[in-house]
């Protein structure tokens, strides 16, 4: 193990391998990854692997359309296929408030230079055609959007960084830090001390819990959300379906089988991930009144995985409020996959160049004490 | 021959995938299970993760015992959306 790095990542899911990645494409090599499990192992493997661009936001629109221009060559850029598909997301509106929130939506999408556009149920059913018609009253569709193998993206960024000289330490914890005058000197695993100029906290629904080793206070809690798949079947479901109504989402892996989750608004913050009967139970009522077709499709596996859930569901980054060589690349509330090529660049241009991203500023971790500006409306499972 | 002996049958993995992959660094069975798709396809891991843990023991030197088992997934054999549908009043 080495002794001492540049960067100290904490944490092997998409966001800190893909920040490994990203600072070593740009010539910085001297980066350590510490992961206390396997690589993959929290949220990322856990996840829908949706990519969307169409929020509510303007910061987490820019923040996905940057990041599916990046995963649409991220295969190729990796030597390693992620599984990309940009088969569309379709958001299915149930009540009449939505309808009018998803015209705000869109209308921003499209000044921000997304096209996304609002469709009737008979023009969402040439799309999905299993759809009960009678269930929803509009939809929107971004054509762009679509999904990809977590595991794999993972796993491509990994492979790339090592092969630049980054080292990834798996099943190894971090335990604390030595902190001096406001920045982090060590950091102590119960493999080894290692010295870091700086050290990233990407540590997912675990963000919160790594801070407060160094004194810092984030206002992150984990929430357990569940997921399930379903035998693999001849591909009929190009985009992913969801609803914010329902808290549901569905889609068709490339290879074959539907993933799918459903948020419960019942779920207090905990770290359990265990999975339950209510969520299957739940899950079904809604998969099969929106889509009737799934009464007889198997489900083969269910899961769990955590949110790490900011009080806005917008991320944070940029350096802690006390500790200025303490980045943060977490707080994702559910949708760090889908925005991380964008956020790991954002971090990689501070760390490389001190660039100041307007995004660093907007989702710094002090936008909590000056009150919270806009929440995200669109968070979905 | 031992490339057309069949580990994992719900995804047509041989003994030779699962040895090269845990060659390639995939040596516990949460690693290997998400490489190569083992226990995750309709069997629930019946067949194959037994199998893949006496190999793991065998290529990393481990007794038996020492190898991890995956966690277990629900439903125990694939179940129909269908069948948990249920009464509208329950849950």
């Amino acid at each position: 193990m080495k002794d001492k790095a540049e960067v100290v990542i904490i944490g092997g899911g998409v966001n800190g391998c893909g920040l490994a990645y990203v600072l070593a494409k740009n010539g910085m090599d001297d980066v350590v990854v510490v992961e206390r499990n396997y690589l993959g192992s929290g949220a990322t493997g856990r996840c829908g692997g949706g990519i969307r661009q169409q929020w509510s936001t303007e910061e987490n629109i820019k923040l996905a359309m940057e990041s599916v221009r990046v995963f649409e060559k991220l295969s190729d850029e990796l030597e390693y296929d992620i599984e990309y598909e940009q088969g569309g997301y379709l958001i299915l509106a149930i009540t009449e408030d939505e309808v009018e929130q998803f015209r705000k939506n869109v209308a921003l999408q499209n000044s921000l230079g997304l096209n996304s556009k609002m469709l009737s149920p008979d023009e969402a059913k040439e799309i999905v055609p299993y759809l009960d018609e009678n269930e929803f009253i509009a939809a929107t569709f971004c054509n762009t959007d679509g999904h990809a193998n977590p595991f794999r993206v993972v796993e491509g960024y990994a492979r790339m960084a090592k092969k630049l000289g980054v080292e990834i330490y798996t099943h190894t914890e971090v335990k604390g830090f030595k902190v001096d005058h406001g920045r982090i000197v060590d950091v102590v695993t119960d493999k080894g001390v290692i010295r870091a100029k700086y050290v990233v906290n990407a540590a997912g629904a675990y963000s919160a819990r790594i801070a407060k080793m160094a004194g810092v206070e984030l206002p992150n809690k984990p929430y357990r959300h569940e997921i399930l798949a379903t035998e693999p079947y001849e591909h009929f479901l190009d985009p992913m379906v969801i609803s914010f109504h329902y808290g549901i989402y569905f889609s068709q892996t490339k290879h074959g089988e539907i993933v799918g989750g459903i948020g419960d608004p019942e779920e207090k913050p905990s770290y359990n991930i265990r999975s339950s009967m209510r969520f299957v139970t739940r899950m079904a009522r809604v998969i099969t009144k929106l889509m009737p077709v799934f009464k007889n499709i198997n489900i083969v596996r269910q899961w769990a995985g955590l949110y790490d859930v900011t009080p806005d569901a917008r991320p944070i980054l940029g350096p802690a409020d006390t500790v200025e060589n303490f980045l943060q690349i977490n707080g994702f509330s559910g949708h760090g996959f889908m925005i991380s090529p964008a956020v790991t660049r954002i971090t990689a241009d501070y760390i490389l160049y001190g660039r100041e991203d307007e995004m660093l500023r907007k989702l710094s971790m002090s936008r909590f004490k000056e009150g919270i500006a806009e929440r995200e409306a669109s968070v979905v499972g | 021959m031992k490339d057309t002996i069949i580990i994992c049958r719900c995804e047509d993995i041989t003994y030779d995938d699962v040895v090269k992959a845990i060659e390639e660094g995939y040596d516990d069975i949460e690693s290997l299970k998400r490489r190569l798709r083992i226990g995750m396809g309709p069997c629930q891991g019946r067949t194959c993760i037994p199998l893949v843990m006496r190999i793991l023991a065998q290529k990393t030197g481990k007794n038996r015992e020492e190898i991890e088992p995956p966690t277990h997934r629900p439903p125990l054999t694939p179940a129909p959306f269908g069948l948990f549908v249920g009464d509208e009043d329950e849950g």
